[in-house]
């Protein structure tokens, strides 16, 4: 679960953020909407340790984020925290498979090659296992994404615009497919979106 | 894993890599031809140094006399008379004196007329068979014996003078007695016998020679003999030297021969006015190597050379060559470092977004910092190995060649662990040099504004 209080983040001078608190338990989901330059992407990124608050704190099954070093906030993230981004990046040269497990690695030091293999065929993507990203199609490689930032069963699931880049069958696919795999897997789902095809999925809402 | 990593990331850009091992390749492979011909040239030349203090030779050019009686690849600067030779190698000064007469040759391989000390001075043995004691009896080197399949008790002639092409000396055939035992030296190469047997197979080819032509002066044995075109002057010395004696004495073993010249004297080798190459010396008394070479030039018509001058001189005009081809390396070295910083930076910017999902994925700054170098340093590493490699390869060749020519090869499978340690340091370095800038740049990546900007 996650619970965030009195965060605020400011970017020098003017553009200065205060969130509103959020909280989130397991296997549930959180939409976060708002307009552009609302520090959406920001808030994401706070929640997931990529950037740190000026103040308040956020709180992850008991750890507040804040106070962890640089090295512990790596290893946290790696371990608890899955992230799905508008726009899917992988380690160009290692097939989908490898990127799926590395994430596995890098978190906890095994290779966790069964368990990724499951979660790709899960997401319909058994016949990709050992093509390079590049050569999937933009919804397949929002999946493997998915099924990457899955891989350690995170506490919590962060997800940017996951659908804004695709058509609306492939978004209502995405959408019930992060809803369905955060009950599975027992996470809390945060989603920031301005994408209006979502909001009737997910009923937990807070506007910024 | 991050190796892992490193190893596809640096084989997702073939070309690049490409670029940069080749570069690297070349010039570790420069290094390391260098360093091995060096190490391997300059123990060659000081083991084959060894136990000769002095080389007593005809006037010339020193280093010719060294080359040629010491390394045996230099044509002699001429002959001395064996006579006044003798005055010094008797000297007291004089530990030891070997004597050297070249006159022949066996498909390229020279024939020396010498005493047995030669051999043990080379610290060589007879393995098989016995050392030569008659006149024809020979000794082969083990190098030649192994290339051209000798054994004891094969018959063959030689060839005039130091070409393959010269004229054979078919009258009379060397007897091999023995094989010497490997030693890694010139008399590996060398067909070694006694002195009286090249004074013999010369004198007995005059007469023959004379007796064609019908024509006993000295000018015309000269003439016959100028048509082989090797070593022209020391030969003809020879010959000139030889033709009084021609009908003057017998020639031990010829004696079935049908020469048609007064036989005065007995079967003894007449020494007088016969003539030498060179005298290797050793001294028991070292402050002769510093007084002789003048006394010998003032007093007579012989000079006197020191091999570890002469040797040093040559090192010194080589040493240029060397290191204009040694900055060429490290030049192509640096090129190649630079390359690899090229392409590591530039792939950066398409790689921040890599970096920071790995980051994300709960990779650490310094996972990342070690991914670049560790790319940079597998590139250096697989340089460094083929260059190895490429290196010795190359060696192989001119080892090939230089054995046609000096009959001097190369072992490639030498290592010159220090020299090519520091190699292999150097290469490391600069990899970790070239993965520096970038790997910092890796370290210190903003994942938030990475990922936002996207």
């Amino acid at each position: 679960m996650i619970s965030t209080k009195n965060i605020n983040f400011s970017y020098g001078q003017g553009t200065a953020f205060s969130f509103p608190d959020i909280a989130t338990s397991r296997g549930e989901s959180l939409l976060i909407t708002g307009g552009s330059g609302k520090g959406k992407t920001t808030l994401l990124h706070l929640l997931g340790g990529l950037q740190r608050p000026q103040n308040g704190d956020i709180i992850i099954e008991d750890t507040n984020i804040v106070t962890l070093s640089e090295k512990q906030l790596d290893h946290f993230r790696g371990k608890n925290i899955g992230l799905v981004l508008q726009q899917s990046y992988f380690i160009a040269s290692l097939d989908v498979l490898e990127n799926v497990v590395l994430a596995s690695w890098l978190a906890t030091g095994k290779q966790a090659g069964d368990k990724a293999r499951q979660l790709l065929e899960q997401l319909d993507l058994k016949e990709h296992l050992h093509k390079l990203p590049s050569q999937l199609s933009i919804g397949q490689q929002q999946r493997v994404s998915i099924a990457r930032a899955l891989i350690n069963e995170p506490k919590l699931l962060l997800a940017d615009e996951p659908t804004s880049s695709l058509d609306d069958e492939n978004a209502f696919k995405v959408a019930d497919m992060l809803g369905h795999l955060a009950k599975q897997f027992g996470t809390a789902l945060v989603i920031v979106t301005h994408d209006q095809r979502l909001k009737d999925r997910f009923p937990n809402q807070i506007s910024l | 894993m991050i190796t892992k990593i490193a190893w596809k990331n640096i084989w997702f850009k073939p070309l690049n890599t490409a670029l940069s091992i080749i570069l690297l390749t070349a010039s570790v492979a420069i290094i390391t031809l260098l360093i091995l011909l060096e190490q391997q040239f300059e123990k060659k030349f000081n083991d084959n140094i060894d136990g000769v203090d002095m080389v007593l030779g005809a006037q010339g050019s020193p280093l010719q006399l060294i080359l040629s009686s010491v390394y045996q690849v230099d044509a002699p600067t001429g002959n001395i008379d064996y006579t006044e030779a003798k005055k010094w190698m008797h000297h007291p000064f004089v530990k030891s004196a070997i004597p050297l007469a070249f006159g022949d040759n066996y498909r390229g391989f020279r024939i020396v007329g010498t005493t047995p000390e030669y051999l043990s001075k080379y610290g060589a043995t007879v393995s098989n068979g016995k050392v030569f004691i008659k006149d024809f009896e020979v000794v082969v080197g083990s190098e030649i014996a192994k290339k051209m399949g000798i054994k004891v008790g094969d018959k063959f002639f030689g060839s005039h003078g130091d070409a393959e092409e010269g004229e054979v000396h078919d009258s009379h055939s060397y007897i091999v007695t023995g094989i010497a035992s490997p030693t890694g030296k010139v008399v590996d190469n060398l067909i070694l016998c006694n002195i009286q047997s090249v004074w013999a197979m010369h004198d007995h080819e005059h007469e023959e020679g004379a007796e064609e032509e019908h024509d006993h002066a000295h000018e015309a044995v000269a003439d016959t003999h100028d048509h082989h075109d090797h070593a022209e002057e020391v030969h003809n010395h020879d010959h000139e030297a030889h033709t009084d004696e021609t009908h003057s004495h017998d020639h031990d073993g010829h004696v079935g021969e049908t020469h048609d010249h007064d036989h005065e004297e007995a079967t003894v080798v007449n020494e007088e006015g016969k003539e030498i190459t060179a005298v290797l010396l050793k001294f028991r008394n070292k402050n002769a190597i510093f007084m002789w070479p003048r006394i010998i030039a003032q007093n007579t018509k012989m000079q006197a050379a020191l091999p570890g001058i002469e040797i040093n001189r040559l090192f010194t005009l080589f040493g240029i060559g060397l290191n204009a081809l040694q900055y060429l390396a490290y030049g192509i070295m640096l090129i190649s470092g630079i390359s690899i910083f090229i392409a590591l930076f530039n792939t950066l910017k398409d790689r921040k977004y890599e970096f920071a999902l790995l980051r994300v994925n709960g990779a650490s700054r310094l996972q990342l910092l070690s991914l670049v170098l560790i790319e940079s340093l597998l590139l250096c590493i697989t340089g460094y190995v083929f260059g190895t490699i490429v290196g010795r390869i190359a060696l192989v060749f001119i080892s090939g060649s230089s054995e046609d020519e000096f009959k001097m090869s190369f072992n490639p499978f030498e290592f010159v662990w220090e020299k090519e340690g520091y190699l292999f340091l150097l290469t490391i370095f600069v990899g970790i040099l070239a993965a520096v800038i970038p790997a910092v740049k890796a370290y210190s990546l903003n994942i938030s504004k990475t990922l936002a900007n996207a």
